[in-house]
């Protein structure tokens, strides 16, 4: 296994860094969107909906059965999908309908990469114009493989650091990130959280981890958050699970799109 | 401190287990895996675990010649008792190592995740007798198939709570203790219950069961005069077969033979049997082994009577004792282990689990001729299934 480092760059990462470094306001806004929730046309309308509302960044998630990372928002919306018949390939065609005005990283867990080998994987990401991917069940330990392969495709992989992640191990985490650090802001899963405690020492922390940006994520669902996050130093702000909430509702687009204004306010856009 | 250069506990087994967990909990397997080192190199540790093994839950198991059984199959049938150790079940064996452990650590409230309540209810126990905050996330179809070892769990001071997701069963309880573990692993120690997850659980579970197979072997030397031909053991997720197993494994004229939930059959969609089936390999609940899963590599449903089985994944090292050729796996259906739960409770005047009975339906229906002696785990006892046995009637 080769030992990778901070100096290797790819066209993905390139490409995601740019939007971020020249994103306006305080921060870059980097919404998730769950592919195929709550049905292929809705999730695309809400893709669309981000885009036109100043998305820097599309985390696109492709739903799997047992995600452990997320909370239980995420997690019934990858349900959903799924029972509304999401596929990989289906989620890639959603992905395709944005990917060339926005970078769009792509978040799946660990056996959706196993299932078609890394290499495949990559693959089929790259074709549907995403940027980068994040896969939040391989820690660094175990995710060589499709780092290699991300690096031959020019795909970012983004890896995550959080609260927990004990000195010795920043230097492994961030010299592996590609485009973005993702930044966990707190210990526990996906989901809307009250306050902004801690946001400054994850980021310094993460920012001493890397020279790559510093996105932060995890609990963070309103415009005076995001607000915290930039003035705490993050480059980009990840919303998720507010955002997936808002896409449930019976006008998934145009309640994504006020969310995305309230972000966009936050953060002086 | 740094992993390199300390001593380590066994990550994989061939291309099987690792850790595939979120980052958050990576630092938390890491002071697992050392502080385990460290309890089960310390000689006060062992004797603390050994005398209550002894004193508290019963142990030795004894090893018992079931000689009706013995005489309808034509054979020598030898039972590993471990219904008859303290809460019913081989399950304690675990818990009350790794409740030991999670105290010796500081941590003070324990996670548990179980199907048929026999992990709950000895994580409750351990937790009880230990003084520490004990929650089980049990499915909540679980929790209707099981409602006597909820109750029990629930007099121990145990805080049950209820999974609704999928198919309410055993892999979403994993699954919800996993994101309670990652919301509260400061403070908390998650009693993993059988010989799956991520590195190094698997390898700590096997240390704690192993003694079902360390006892047996000395056993049937001394009551037999002899090794067994086969020794056999029900597999879920697989911590009373890797016992079992461990004791014999480097004997290569014992046959290990782990007996799977078939279900509804294996040629249909409705099983437990991800060893039996074959097929490639998965990730499910931080580790690659045998799984179910579909083409898009989403993770199947599981199937079977027995709560304690009904689980679409394995234990890593089981794999690899498949595909290294040193085990043998099997299974039976859901209508095989209730005529075996049946048979042996008439026989013997033994009321099995039903999770067990799928053990004694390959000795009752497999093969007759490989061999001459068996030793099978009797893993735990049957009380808890009777509703469910006496509701198909």
């Amino acid at each position: 296994m080769t030992n990778p480092t901070a100096s290797a760059v790819n066209a993905g990462a390139e490409r995601i860094e740019q939007a971020i470094n020249s994103a306006p306001g305080k921060a870059a806004l980097m919404p998730y969107v769950m592919g195929g929730y709550p049905d292929h046309d809705t999730s695309i309308a809400i893709m669309q909906a981000c885009v036109e509302s100043g998305a820097d960044v599309i985390e696109f998630g492709i739903p799997y059965s047992d995600p452990l990372a997320d909370g239980p928002l995420i997690q019934a919306a990858g349900t959903v999908a799924l029972q509304n018949g999401a596929t990989f390939d289906s989620c890639l065609e959603i992905c395709r309908t944005v990917s060339a005005r926005v970078p769009v990283v792509v978040m799946t867990y660990a056996n959706i990469v196993q299932a078609r080998g890394a290499e495949a994987f990559c693959a089929r990401l790259v074709e549907a114009g995403a940027a980068g991917a994040i896969v939040p069940d391989l820690p660094p330990e175990e995710s060589g493989e499709l780092l290699e392969h991300a690096d031959a495709a020019g795909l970012a992989l983004v890896p995550l650091i959080a609260p927990t992640t004990p000195e010795e191990r920043l230097a492994l985490v961030g010299g592996r990130a590609r485009g973005f650090l993702y930044t966990v802001s707190t210990t526990g899963v996906t989901g809307e959280r009250k306050g902004a405690a801690g946001y400054v020492d994850v980021i310094e922390r993460a920012r001493r981890a890397t020279s790559v940006p510093v996105a932060l994520g995890f609990g963070i669902s309103s415009g005076e958050q995001a607000a915290a996050a930039a003035d705490a130093g993050a480059d980009g702000v990840i919303v998720g699970s507010r955002l997936v909430r808002a896409a449930g509702e019976p006008d998934g687009a145009a309640a994504t799109r006020a969310v995305m204004e309230d972000l966009a306010r936050g953060l002086d856009r | 401190m740094t992993r390199s250069t300390e001593a380590k506990l066994p990550e994989r087994y061939g291309p099987y287990g690792g850790r595939y967990v979120p980052e958050t909990l990576i630092p938390a397997l890491d002071e697992l895996e050392q502080a385990w080192i460290e309890a089960w190199g310390d000689s006060a540790f062992r004797a603390e675990l050994d005398q209550l093994l002894a004193d508290y839950c019963g142990r030795p198991t004894p090893l018992y010649l079931a000689q009706r059984i013995s005489e309808e199959v034509g054979h020598e049938v030898w039972l590993k008792r471990e219904d008859l150790m303290h809460t019913g079940s081989h399950k304690l064996n675990n818990a009350l190592g790794q409740a030991l452990l999670a105290k010796r650590m500081g941590k003070t409230r324990m996670i548990a995740e179980t199907g048929a309540g026999s992990h709950g209810v000895a994580s409750a126990t351990a937790c009880a007798l230990f003084g520490l905050q004990c929650i089980v996330y049990m499915g909540s179809e679980d929790m209707r198939r099981q409602a006597p070892n909820v109750e029990r769990m629930r007099m121990l001071g145990t805080e049950v709570r209820p999974v609704e997701d999928g198919t309410r069963t055993l892999k979403e309880a994993v699954s919800a203790a996993i994101r309670d573990w990652v919301t509260n692993v400061g403070d908390t120690h998650y009693i993993l219950g059988s010989a799956v997850g991520p590195a190094p659980y698997p390898a700590i579970v096997r240390d704690l069961q192993r003694r079902i197979g360390d006892e047996s072997r000395v056993q049937i030397l001394e009551k037999a005069g002899r090794l067994p031909d086969r020794a056999l053991a029900c597999i879920g997720g697989g911590s009373n077969a890797i016992g079992m197993f461990a004791g014999f494994v480097d004997d290569p004229q014992v046959a290990l033979v782990g007996v799977e939930a078939g279900g509804d059959g294996i040629d249909t969609p409705r099983h437990g049997a991800p060893l039996t089936v074959g097929g490639r390999p998965g990730i499910l609940h931080g580790s690659l082994s045998a799984i179910m899963q579909d083409d898009e590599g989403q993770i199947l449903e599981a199937h079977s009577i027995s709560a304690g089985l009904d689980y679409p994944g394995t234990g890593p090292e089981h794999a690899w004792l498949r595909d290294s050729g040193r085990a043998q796996y099997v299974a039976v259906t859901d209508e095989q282990a209730v005529a075996a739960f049946k048979k042996v409770a008439r026989l013997e005047g033994i009321v099995p689990a039903l999770e067990t009975a799928h053990a004694f339906a390959y000795v009752f229906d497999g093969p007759k001729d490989t061999s001459t002696l068996d030793v099978v785990c009797l893993s735990g006892r049957g009380d808890k299934d009777l509703a469910e046995v006496l509701a198909r009637d």
